[in-house]
């Protein structure tokens, strides 16, 4: 294996490390050299060892073996108290803020500027807007963090991170619960740090981000380092074929093709603004002729969806209560026939989580009904719907879509378990035989039915969410994040079960903070801004130019 | 990435750990009295597990901690902390207690026997069914309103044994009922003469069994124990959360109200004011260090009774109170170190947030 070796100073360098979670080997002789001034991705699929391997850099685990160095000092077990003393800081993928306190208050949490006994509010609001004003990250800081959209939220993370003094700034896969436009804005201010002489290492998933944005990249696989190379002598092909260890499709934007293949209305030549062009068009290129898998493909045309059938979900002026608003989802219509996927575009936040859940019946409908194949079902409770065939990916498979504790076995039959069981007991054997076939059908990985679900990683997790949800005979699906965290091999996958959906006439709302994944996905585009549907159009009429201003609400 | 550990790992370790704590903190207890831990543990030994008198005494009370224990259990596997079970377990008795007053003196113990059961059960699950509702009805936190039931259904209970002319006269219990009484083992086995063992006990067997089945094999347990671990997924899954708080509460009400039938039915043939004495607050721990699993239960309900009993026989050469300072002792190391304690003390904004779903 040979690394390329950064040229200049080394902010990390992290040799051999080992690090074990009981018969787990999570790191096994992993590396990682980070230049001082760089920004620095670790990509990898899921359960890789990127997060862990940088969790030993912050002082959150010891390593088993190995040794880390930061700043040319060796750092080898060190705590996090003595990495953030040292300047380094992490910033978490769930924050670490406290909603009831200001901006303000969040930032100096700790290291509070004092007058006597009490607590400088004034020093503490201008030391924070002079730090913002510096690094160009914007801030109320007399805000409640409570009233905080998320990507408001993480700036503050970081700006916490900044003003205790960080030279090197560890993001946890950031952009995973950012919309579009809070990505872009996310880079912008990694720009803005590293041009003020920090150094940035993160972990992502998404791939045709970091080649905008990163100096360098490590790919991790099964625990080891399998190579690092320079952004800007790479493709998005490449890094994925790194990251999988086998040939995988992509699209211009990175997103994996699926085995039906639509390349040709996804190709996009125009690339985003951000990239050098002549490096997006070798990779576009590059991934149609070097990366396709031309045993599996038949057919290249997608089957025309029959929109003159009658709908099969059908929503009429539906009203729903959100948390906070009386009118998250606003007298919102929308139908989707058999054999059609309806990608539901918008920033996060304007009423998709209310409107899934609405429908799936966990939130109720103030005015207005829905019907599934003409059945009103707008009174159903949760189980009559599932009988019904309305299935749901929940966007939370952690809270909403596992148990974790329970086998895999045990929660491919969640929600199914009346016909799993006789006279009152759960057939065990009908279980086992029934996860046996899921597991190799959906190629879950390890294939133990007796596991938890906890010892999966997220991909695999979200497979069983897929496999569960996704019989032979349901008739509607709500797809809410059906890929986020989720690895590039899941991703190709999980598209693959929902297109192989479609040919068989189901219905699917897909509802994704990716706007690639819309794309790649849908028959019809939806934009939803403030509860309501703003524009809507065919596939062939949409793009994320055309799109973007409709979901910022620029344009209505 | 979450270790993996082994099941003995995850599953009797912790648990041997804080008995190892219990047992080193009893050795300096021992020793600060300036006696020989060795003989104190021996002399704890021998008046329980060393004759017929005490191992049927253990039995006894290990007979009523099963019924609390598994009722604390079966509340926590929905994920609900009931601190019930002290009230439960009286007005179980009560009912049973009651009951055999009303019944012809002359029915047949095979009639009389279960409909006492019977009452004893309802008498429970009618106690557990209110903060049952409390929650699922209003989000009340089912700590708050089962501590507070405690204090309403005990006093309930002695002002209806001594307002209502209920009570024996300069006593606080209620007229002896023999036609519902329970054989004692000592009628069947002569050595257990004078314990107050008897055949309550097998009713407990019966009930762990069951327990076990409803929360591991059954439907009804699979839902529970969703509910327990991640109520959000049930939801979605189309189960009913609050219905489930609502059974899981009748149904640990329930069980505890049963343990009621050892003194009334088994030991005394009558109802007498206080007579669950802690019983039902014990059954949290014998619950914790049994890990919510029926058969762990039992075993911690043998340990615990052990003690107790134990606590008698030690009394001449330490204070019998000693051994409350060593259940507290094993309460506290095991709930630093058993992880689903943990787990339930962290999950629980998480589950305040469930919406109540749809009606159908």
């Amino acid at each position: 294996m040979s690394l390329d070796t950064p040229a200049g100073h080394l902010a990390v360098r992290m040799s051999h490390v080992q690090k074990f979670f009981g018969p787990v080997h999570a790191n096994r002789d992993a590396s990682l050299d980070v230049a001082v001034g760089e920004i620095h991705a670790v990509v990898g699929e899921n359960g890789a060892g990127k997060s862990t391997l940088l969790r030993v850099l912050s002082g959150m685990y010891a390593p088993d073996g190995g040794t880390v160095e930061v700043f040319g000092r060796d750092v080898t077990g060190w705590r996090t108290a003595n990495a953030i003393a040292a300047g380094v800081g992490m910033v978490h993928q769930h924050f670490m803020l406290v909603p009831t306190l200001t901006v303000a208050e969040n930032v100096v949490l700790g290291r509070e500027p004092m007058t006597g006994l009490t607590y400088d509010r004034a020093s503490a609001e201008s030391a924070l807007g002079k730090l913002s004003r510096e690094t160009g990250l914007a801030c109320v800081p007399s805000r409640m963090v409570s009233e905080l959209s998320v990507g408001e939220a993480q700036r503050v993370e970081i700006l916490k991170t900044l003003y205790r003094g960080a030279k090197l700034l560890i993001l946890d896969e950031p952009t995973a619960v950012l919309s579009p436009p809070e990505v872009g804005e996310l880079w912008r201010v990694l720009r803005t740090v590293r041009d003020a002489g920090a150094t940035i290492v993160l972990v992502t998933h998404k791939l045709d981000e970091l080649m905008d944005v990163t100096d360098r990249i490590t790919v991790m696989r099964q625990g080891k380092t399998v190579t690092g190379m320079r952004t800007s002598e790479t493709t998005p092909a490449a890094i994925a074929t790194a990251m999988v260890g086998r040939a995988v499709r992509l699209d211009a934007s990175g997103m994996p093709v699926g085995a039906e293949g639509r390349e040709v209305e996804l190709a996009r030549a125009v690339p985003d603004a951000g990239g050098p062009p002549d490096q997006m068009l070798i990779s576009s290129a590059h991934d149609r002729i070097a990366l396709s898998v031309p045993a599996a493909i038949t057919s290249t045309l997608a089957p025309t969806p029959a929109y003159t059938d009658t709908p099969r979900l059908r929503l009429t002026a539906v009203t729903v209560a959100g948390a906070r608003s009386k009118t998250a989802v606003d007298t919102l219509s929308l139908t989707i026939a058999p054999g059609e996927i309806l990608g539901l575009a918008g920033v996060e936040g304007n009423g998709q989580t209310e409107l899934i859940e609405a429908i799936a019946g966990l939130r109720p409908v103030t005015s207005g009904t829905i019907t599934v194949d003409g059945t009103d079902i707008t009174k159903y409770s949760i189980g009559k719907r599932l009988a019904h065939g309305i299935t749901h990916i929940p966007e939370d498979r952690h809270a909403r879509g596992l148990v974790l504790d329970y086998s895999i076995a045990d929660n491919l039959i969640l929600g199914r378990q009346k016909q799993f069981s006789s006279s009152g007991a759960i057939n065990r054997a009908r279980t086992l035989a029934f996860a046996e076939d899921r597991i190799k059908a959906f190629d879950i990985r390890p294939t133990d039915p007796n596991l938890p679900a906890r010892a999966l990683s997220g991909g695999n997790q979200q497979k069983i969410v897929v496999a569960r949800e996704m019989p032979a005979d349901f008739r509607v699906l709500l797809a809410a994040q059906p890929t986020r965290g989720v690895d590039v091999g899941a991703i190709e996958f999980i598209h693959d079960q929902l297109r192989a959906a479609r040919r068989s006439g189901k219905a699917i709302l897909l509802v994704s903070a990716e706007l690639h994944e819309i794309l790649a996905l849908s028959d019809r585009v939806a934009v939803m801004y403030r509860g309501k549907i703003v524009t809507e159009m065919p596939r062939a009429e949409a793009s994320e130019e055309v799109l973007g201003p409709w979901m910022t609400g620029a344009q209505s | 990435m979450s270790g993996t550990k082994t099941a003995i790992e995850e599953g009797v370790l912790p648990t041997l750990t804080a008995l190892l704590v219990a047992l080193v903190a009893g050795d300096l207890l021992i020793l600060s009295y300036g006696q020989s831990p060795s003989e104190v543990w021996r002399l704890m030994l021998s008046g329980t597990w060393g004759n017929a008198y005490g191992i049927g005494q253990v039995l006894y009370k290990a007979t009523t901690l099963v019924f609390t224990g598994l009722s604390v259990a079966i509340g926590l596997r929905a994920g609900l902390f009931n601190i019930g079970a002290e009230s439960q377990l009286a007005a179980g008795g009560f009912a049973a207690g009651v009951l055999g007053l009303l019944l012809p003196v002359s029915l047949t113990p095979w009639l009389a026997i279960p409909v006492c059961l019977l009452a004893a059960l309802l008498g429970g699950a009618m106690v557990g069914f209110v903060p049952g509702v409390l929650r699922a009805r209003f989000g009340a936190h089912e700590v708050i309103a089962t501590i507070m039931l405690n204090f309403i259904v005990l006093a309930f209970l002695n002002w209806a044994i001594s307002a209502t002319g209920l009570a024996v006269t300069e006593t606080l219990h209620t007229p002896v009922v023999l036609s519902t009484a329970v054989p004692r083992l000592a009628a069947y086995v002569p050595m257990f003469h004078g314990s107050a063992a008897n055949g309550t006990i097998l009713l407990a067997l019966l009930t762990v069994v069951i327990v076990a089945w409803l929360l591991f094999r059954a439907r009804f347990g699979y839902e529970l124990r969703a509910v327990g671990l991640q109520p959000m997924a049930a939801e979605s899954s189309g189960i009913r959360v609050p219905r489930v708080w609502i059974t899981a509460m009748v149904l640990a009400g329930g069980v505890a109200g049963l343990g009621g039938t050892n003194f009334v039915l088994g030991y005394k043939n009558y109802f007498e004011d206080g007579f669950s004495g802690g019983a039902g607050f014990l059954g949290i721990a014998v619950a914790l260090v049994g890990r919510n699993n029926p058969f762990g239960v039992l075993l911690a309900a043998l340990f615990f009774a052990t003690l107790s009993q134990g606590g008698l026989a030690i009394h001449a050469l330490v204070p019998k109170q000693m051994v409350e300072v060593l259940e507290g002792i094993v309460i506290l190391a095991v709930a630093v170190s058993v992880p689903e304690v943990r787990r339930l003390l962290r999950s629980r904004p998480a589950k305040a947030a469930v919406t109540t779903p749809v009606q159908a």
